[in-house]
């Protein structure tokens, strides 16, 4: 958006294309290859192989081996599957129920309206990941606890955003012209209010993307999330702690797996935005 | 003005029984077996006719509602139960250890403060210069890093190769809190510098700024006695805003750096299921943000005279 302003509008639209391509190629290739991790890495990542234990890095194992005696690119490599789906299908979860509440109190309004922007209200007087942190404990951990745990607490400001487009949308005028000339509700709220709105939603849900997982990674740090031995970047970070001061790239390997995918996604998500945003329209 | 303080504060009743009461349910429907838990933890291994009399001692078979009023009564009264685990009333332990987050808390705030909102300013003054492009840069990463990880690249640095400030914390004191807030502090001015740079670009992008220069007034002198002070408000509420994902984030920079404060003794009581203390840390946590957001917005009012001038027209 900055950079942009001195540049002609229509180089600027072709320069976000081009930049939006290139995110979104590294950001497929990160989802992609995240699904085909287990045949991408040239060790079996859960074999454990004691005297090879704490191997620094070298060209058979380039990021060394944890204590286990198990390679460390092989568990970061398998480790992608679980952070990069589970986020995922995170945001993807909340971006629907917070869309899904959100258009159902800004079209109904009333005491539905009311009752549900209270509850999300509540949610939101919460710090998140405290919240988070608290549902996950009493659900007792694991991956799915974890994202069910961040997703509770992350659903309202999608419905917040979602409530107030399809308020502005529904007070539009070709909103009316729509009603008089006999549309079925159905069909104004999928038809005419959906794609409307689709907009700001998809840009806070692209940003989103790296908050989760660093979140998620978070929880999994506590022990909250993941469970050893599954490979998860942050319970690995957590797992291999004590090996810092004298193997610190066993530790390092994956926080740089969360920092590079974090990357990409939150470059992917400045790019929509700037795409979306109306004033590099024109 | 007085009338939007009333308001406000009347809005926060059903907050405040929301928090309380979902904080309730949720450890409830998690610790319906609490007592065998208990028991449990303890390691011994009791008849059906002991638990159902410890239920009953504790309240516990009574219905959901009258346990909650007479827990928020307890609350209310200071008192949130003992712990499963040390058997110290809860609410002692959580008193001796608030001061230490705090003081991290507040620490943090003020490194944040001084470090982003400078910068923020100086990489909009120099919209995309070098210096904007390399601050962009580093906040881009800052970011992109869990706070863990930043902390472990921290001790990895400062404590293991340069051996200025120690790994783990010894106490609470400033040197020892000196770790966890250049954590916290770097992890939240990524964030933070991006925002105010973002709200200065904002405000120099208006109106009246060109109006002033073709005045002929001095850059510096609507830098400073115009921009930054409107600018301020966003920066504020901004701020504020972050204070949520520290109260967090202190948690898992606690229990890295040892720091013996509430976010280490909630992580602790989580790995022993700990419920009552998960609970007053989830409230407490809870309470501090809905307070923080209160004086924000309170201060907003008192500094914003179109806000001010507003409310005193409509009451």
């Amino acid at each position: 958006m900055d950079k942009s302003a001195r540049r002609k509008p229509k180089k600027q639209k072709n320069y976000l294309k081009k930049r939006f391509f290139i995110f979104a190629t590294l950001a497929l290739i990160l989802v992609v290859g995240s699904y085909f991790s287990e045949r991408l890495c040239p060790y079996d990542p859960y074999e454990q192989n004691l005297s090879i234990a704490k191997a620094s890095p070298s060209l058979a194992h380039p990021f060394g081996t944890d204590r286990y005696g198990r390679d460390m690119l092989s568990r970061v490599i398998v480790g992608s599957k679980t952070s990069i789906y589970s986020t995922l299908l995170l945001v993807v979860g909340i971006t629907v129920i917070g869309t899904i509440v959100g258009i159902i109190c800004g079209w109904n309004g009333k005491k539905l309206d009311t009752i549900l922007m209270r509850i999300s209200d509540i949610f939101l007087a919460f710090p998140g990941l405290v919240f988070a942190l608290a549902v996950a404990a009493v659900m007792g951990g694991g991956v799915q606890n974890a994202v069910i745990a961040l997703g509770a607490i992350s659903w309202p400001k999608y419905a917040r955003i979602a409530r107030s487009q399809t308020l502005a949308q529904k007070e539009s005028l070709y909103m009316r012209a729509a009603i008089l000339s006999g549309c079925s509700t159905g069909k104004l709220i999928l038809k005419h209010i959906l794609p409307n709105i689709t907009g700001p939603i998809l840009v806070t849900a692209m940003l989103d993307i790296g908050t989760m997982m660093m979140e998620l990674a978070g929880l999994s740090f506590l022990g909250l999330g993941a469970k050893p031995p599954v490979a998860e970047w942050g319970s690995m970070m957590s797992d291999t702690r004590n090996l810092l001061t004298t193997h610190p790239w066993v530790t390092f390997a994956p926080g740089i797996a969360i920092f590079l995918s974090v990357m990409v996604f939150n470059l992917l998500g400045d790019t929509v935005r700037d795409l979306l945003d109306p004033r590099n329209e024109r | 003005m007085r009338k939007y303080i009333i308001q406000r504060f009347l809005q926060l009743i059903p907050i405040l029984i929301g928090i309380t009461f979902l904080s309730f349910a949720m450890m409830r429907v998690a610790g319906s077996d609490a007592v065998t838990e208990m028991y449990e933890n303890r390691g011994t291994a009791v008849s059906q006719e002991i638990i159902d009399a410890k239920k009953a001692e504790l309240g516990l078979d009574q219905p959901f509602l009258v346990q909650y009023v007479s827990w928020l009564n307890g609350f209310l009264h200071g008192d949130m139960g003992t712990s499963y685990v040390s058997g110290k009333k809860v609410f002692d332990e959580f008193v001796s250890k608030l001061p230490a987050t705090l003081l991290l808390t507040v620490m943090s705030i003020l490194a944040t403060v001084v470090i982003s909102i400078p910068l923020g300013v100086l990489a909009a003054v120099c919209q995309d210069k070098w210096v904007d492009l390399l601050l962009r840069f580093f906040s881009f990463i800052g970011n992109a890093m869990p706070n863990f990880f930043v902390a472990m690249l921290l001790m990895q640095l400062l404590s293991i190769k340069l051996n200025l400030l120690p790994v783990i914390a010894s106490g609470v004191n400033i040197r020892s809190a000196l770790m966890p807030m250049l954590t916290l502090a770097i992890s939240m001015s990524a964030k933070y510098m991006r925002q105010v740079r973002a709200a200065v670009l904002e405000e120099l992008n208006k109106d009246y700024v060109q109006g002033a220069r073709a005045r002929g007034i001095r850059e510096s002198v609507i830098l400073w006695k115009n921009v930054i002070k409107s600018a301020m408000l966003t920066i504020i509420t901004l701020l504020a805003l972050s204070i949520g994902s520290l109260l967090g984030g202190t948690a898992i920079i606690e229990s890295i750096f040892m720091w013996d404060g509430v976010g280490k003794l909630a992580v602790d009581a989580i790995t022993t299921r700990d419920y009552p203390v998960i609970q007053a840390y989830v409230v407490w946590m809870a309470l501090i943000y809905v307070i923080v957001n209160l004086i924000t917005d309170l201060l907003y009012h008192c500094l914003d005279p179109r806000i001010r001038l507003g409310v005193n027209q409509n009451g």
